[in-house]
C-alpha cells in the first residue's frame, strides 16, 4: 500500500518539476517586462529630450547647446533665485515643522490623524488656486519680494515633510527621549538639536530631498507670480532657442539628480561608520 | 560576572558626594479628566533613604514620580526638596536623575557620550566629561563598553549606562521608574542588587516606582503602598508584610487568605480558637468581618475529622503551598516540601493559627 502511494507521488511529481520551472519562468519575465516598460517609461522622454537638444539640424550630433548654456542671458539669475527660494523654504518648513511634529508626537498624539488631513490639503487643491488666493491675500510689500513664493512653496512641501518626519519620530521613543534629556539639564532646544535632530537624520534627509525637488521644479506658481524662477526661464527661453533651452532643462535635472544623490550619499557614509563600530 | 567583579572592589570608584536630599511630598493632588490619580498623597523621604512606591496599575506611582520630577504639574500640594519648594521649578532645573522603564539611551551617542551629556550640559571640559563618564561605566561595571552604541548593548547593559547617565549629574535625588520591567528574570535579579549597592555606597535619596512587591520589599529601606492616589501604608518592608494595616495591604503585598470569623469577646473565634485583634478594632463592623492570613501564620495536621480539606497543591520549591477549603473559603498553607506528599488531594486536615494575632478587615461585598 505504502509502495503504492509512494509511487504515484512520483508519477505526479515528475510532469509538476518542469510545470513549476516554466511557471517560474513566466513570473520572472513578467516582473521583468514590468520593471522594463516602467524604465522606459522615465527613460524614453529623457533620451528624446537629450537627443532633441544635441541634434543639429542635419542630424549630426554636438555639445554646442551645452557649451552655449554659462553665456544665456538671464540663465544664471534664474538659477540663483531657485536656489535661494529652494533653500530658504527648507528652512522655513524645518524650522516650522520640525517643533510642530515633535510637540504633536509628545503631547497630541490624537492630533497627528487631524494634521494628517490638513496636509493632504496642498495637494488636493490646484496651484494655480493657492497662488491667485495668496496673490489676492498678501501685502503690497510681500508681493514684491520674491520670498512670498518661498511662503507658498512651504504649503506645498508640507506634506511631504510631514511625512518624513511622521515615520522619524514614530521610529523614536520621543517622549522618553525628551524627559531624559530634560531630566539631565537640557532645555527643549538643546534636546531638539543634540537629542532629536541627530536622530531624525534620514527623516530630515528625506523631507529635504523632497523640498528641494519640488521647490527646483516647480513652474505654475513662479510664473503667475512673475518671477523667473529656472523652470520659468526653461520655458520662456524655450521660445527663443528650443536646444539650449532643452539642454538646461537636462542639466538642471541632473543637478538636481547629483543633489539628491549627495545627501542620500552622505546619510549613507554615516550610517556606514555606525556599523563599523558594531561587533 | 560582571557584577561580582565589581561589587567585590574594595575602593569605590566614585565615592559618595553628599548624603543625599530629604524629600516632602505634601497633599498631591492630580487630575486627568476625572480620574485623580493622586489623590492627596503624602510622603516623606530621609537623605540618602531608598523609598520604593508600590501598587497596582493605576494607583498613581509613576504620576507621583512624575510630579516629583517635574514632568507633571500637581493641581495642587507641594513638592520640597532640601527644604525648598520646587513645584514650580521646570524639570530640566530640579537636578534629579532618572532611570526610565522604556530604553532611554540615546541612540546617536555611544555610552561613554550618553553618560557625559549631562556633563556636557553642565558646560564641564572634554577631557573632565570623558573622565568622569569613564569612572561611571567602570562603577556600573561597563568600562569597556564606552564606545557601543545603545544597539550594541543589551537591555541590561543599557539600563546600566542609563543609571550611570543619571549618577554623572549627581543628582539630589534618584528617580527609578520600573527601571527593570523590561528584562529577564536574571538580569533583573543582578541588577536589582547593583542598583541597591549603588544607591548605598552613594547614599543618594532614591524613589524607586514598581509593581513588584518582590523587587520593592528586598531593595527598599522603606515602601510605600499606595492605592487609588492615595499612599495606605509606608513602613519598612519586614513590618509591611508582618503588620499591614489594612486589608489592600495585607492582599497586595505576599499573600494573604480571607477566612470569615466570628467576633467574640476579646478578639475572634477563628479554627475553634479565640485569637487576637491585631490594629484598631475600635473601626471594625461588630458582625461579618473576615480574618486575613498569611500561608505561613496557618498549620496543617492531617487528621482524619479536619475542618479542612486539601483541594490543591503548588510546588514552590523548598516550601509547597496547599490550597484547604475551610468554611466556603480556601485558606492558603505553607508546608516544607518534603513533607507535602503527606497532603494529598481530598485529605482532610485540622488547620492552626501560628501568629499571635491577626489582621480583621470588614467583609468583601463580592467574597
Amino acid at each position: 500500500m505504502a509502495s503504492v502511494v509512494t509511487d504515484n507521488i512520483v508519477d505526479f511529481e515528475l510532469p509538476m518539476v518542469p510545470l513549476n520551472l516554466a511557471k517560474r519562468r513566466r513570473i520572472r519575465w513578467g516582473r521583468g517586462l514590468i520593471l522594463w516598460l516602467a524604465a522606459a517609461y522615465f527613460i524614453i522622454p529623457i533620451y528624446a529630450a537629450l537627443k532633441f537638444s544635441l541634434q543639429n539640424i542635419n542630424g549630426s550630433f554636438s555639445l554646442s547647446p551645452i557649451a552655449a548654456i554659462p553665456s544665456q542671458p538671464g540663465l544664471a539669475a534664474a538659477f540663483f533665485l531657485s536656489m535661494r527660494l529652494a533653500f530658504v523654504t527648507l528652512a522655513i518648513v524645518l524650522f516650522l515643522m520640525v517643533p510642530t511634529m515633535i510637540y504633536v508626537h509628545m503631547k497630541m498624539p490624537r492630533f497627528r490623524r487631524f494634521m494628517e488631513v490638513v496636509t493632504i490639503l496642498p495637494i488636493v487643491i490646484p496651484p494655480i488656486v493657492l497662488i491667485l488666493g495668496v496673490l489676492e491675500a498678501a501685502p503690497l510689500w510681500l508681493k514684491a519680494s520674491p520670498y512670498l513664493l518661498a511662503l507658498v512653496y512651504v504649503v506645498l512641501a508640507m506634506p511631504f515633510v510631514y511625512r518624513s518626519l511622521d515615520s522619524g519620530l514614530g521610529a523614536l521613543d520621543v517622549k522618553t527621549l525628551v524627559e531624559a534629556a530634560r531630566s539631565l539639564g537640557a532645555g527643549w532646544i538643546s534636546t531638539i538639536w543634540r537629542v532629536l535632530v541627530p536622530n531624525l537624520r534620514s527623516a530630515l534627509l528625506s523631507a529635504t530631498v523632497l523640498t528641494l525637488a519640488l521647490v527646483l521644479g516647480e513652474f505654475t506658481m513662479a510664473s503667475l507670480d512673475l518671477w523667473e524662477t529656472l523652470p520659468v526661464w526653461i520655458v520662456d527661453f524655450d521660445q527663443t532657442n528650443a536646444h539650449i533651452s532643452t539642454a538646461v532643462a537636462m542639466l538642471s535635472l541632473l543637478g538636481t539628480w547629483a543633489l539628491l544623490t549627495l545627501i542620500v550619499s552622505i546619510d549613507r557614509s554615516h550610517s556606514r561608520r555606525r556599523r563599523r563600530n558594531d561587533v | 560576572m560582571m557584577l561580582e567583579s565589581h561589587t567585590t572592589q574594595p575602593t569605590p570608584v566614585v565615592e559618595a558626594s553628599s548624603s543625599g536630599a530629604p524629600v516632602v511630598l505634601k497633599d498631591l493632588v492630580r487630575l486627568f479628566g476625572t480620574t485623580r490619580a493622586l489623590d492627596g498623597f503624602s510622603l516623606e523621604i530621609a537623605p540618602g533613604e531608598l523609598v520604593a512606591l508600590l501598587g497596582p496599575s493605576g494607583c498613581g506611582k509613576t504620576t507621583a514620580l512624575r510630579v516629583l520630577a517635574g514632568f507633571e504639574q500637581p493641581d495642587s500640594g507641594s513638592v520640597n526638596v532640601h527644604g525648598k519648594n520646587v513645584s514650580g521649578v521646570p524639570a530640566q532645573r530640579r537636578d534629579m536623575g532618572m532611570v526610565f522603564q522604556s530604553y532611554s539611551l540615546f541612540p546617536n551617542m555611544n555610552a561613554s557620550d550618553n553618560v557625559a551629556f549631562g556633563l556636557q550640559l553642565r558646560r564641564q571640559r572634554a577631557g573632565a566629561r570623558r573622565a568622569r563618564a569613564g569612572e561611571l561605566l567602570e562603577l556600573v561595571g561597563l568600562a569597556d563598553h564606552a564606545s557601543k552604541y545603545p544597539h550594541q548593548l543589551s537591555g541590561g547593559q543599557q539600563q546600566r549606562v542609563a543609571l550611570a547617565r543619571a549618577l554623572a549629574i549627581e543628582p539630589q535625588v534618584l528617580l527609578l521608574d520600573e527601571p527593570l520591567s523590561a528584562l529577564d528574570a536574571k538580569v533583573r535579579a543582578e541588577l536589582r542588587d547593583q542598583i541597591r549597592s549603588l544607591q548605598q555606597r552613594l547614599a543618594i535619596t532614591t524613589v524607586f516606582v514598581t509593581h513588584d512587591q518582590e523587587e520593592a520589599l528586598s531593595m527598599a529601606d522603606r515602601v510605600c503602598v499606595m492605592s487609588k492616589g492615595r499612599a495606605e501604608q509606608v513602613a519598612a518592608p519586614s513590618s509591611l508584610y508582618a503588620k499591614p494595616e489594612t486589608a489592600f495591604v495585607a492582599e497586595f503585598v505576599g499573600v494573604s487568605s480571607r477566612v470569615p470569623v466570628t467576633r467574640t469577646k476579646g478578639g475572634v473565634e477563628l479554627f475553634g480558637a479565640l485569637a487576637k485583634i491585631r490594629g484598631d478594632v475600635q473601626s471594625l463592623p461588630e458582625s461579618e468581618i473576615d480574618a486575613l492570613l498569611r500561608p505561613e501564620d496557618v498549620s496543617a495536621t492531617i487528621g482524619s475529622h479536619g475542618l479542612g480539606i486539601v483541594n490543591h497543591r503548588s510546588f514552590l520549591g523548598a516550601t509547597t503551598r496547599l490550597g484547604v477549603g475551610f468554611g466556603g473559603a480556601t485558606i492558603k498553607v505553607d508546608v516544607r516540601s518534603g513533607d507535602a506528599e503527606l497532603f494529598e488531594l481530598g485529605t482532610r486536615v485540622d488547620l492552626t493559627l501560628s501568629s499571635r494575632d491577626v489582621l480583621v478587615t470588614g467583609r468583601k461585598k463580592d467574597a
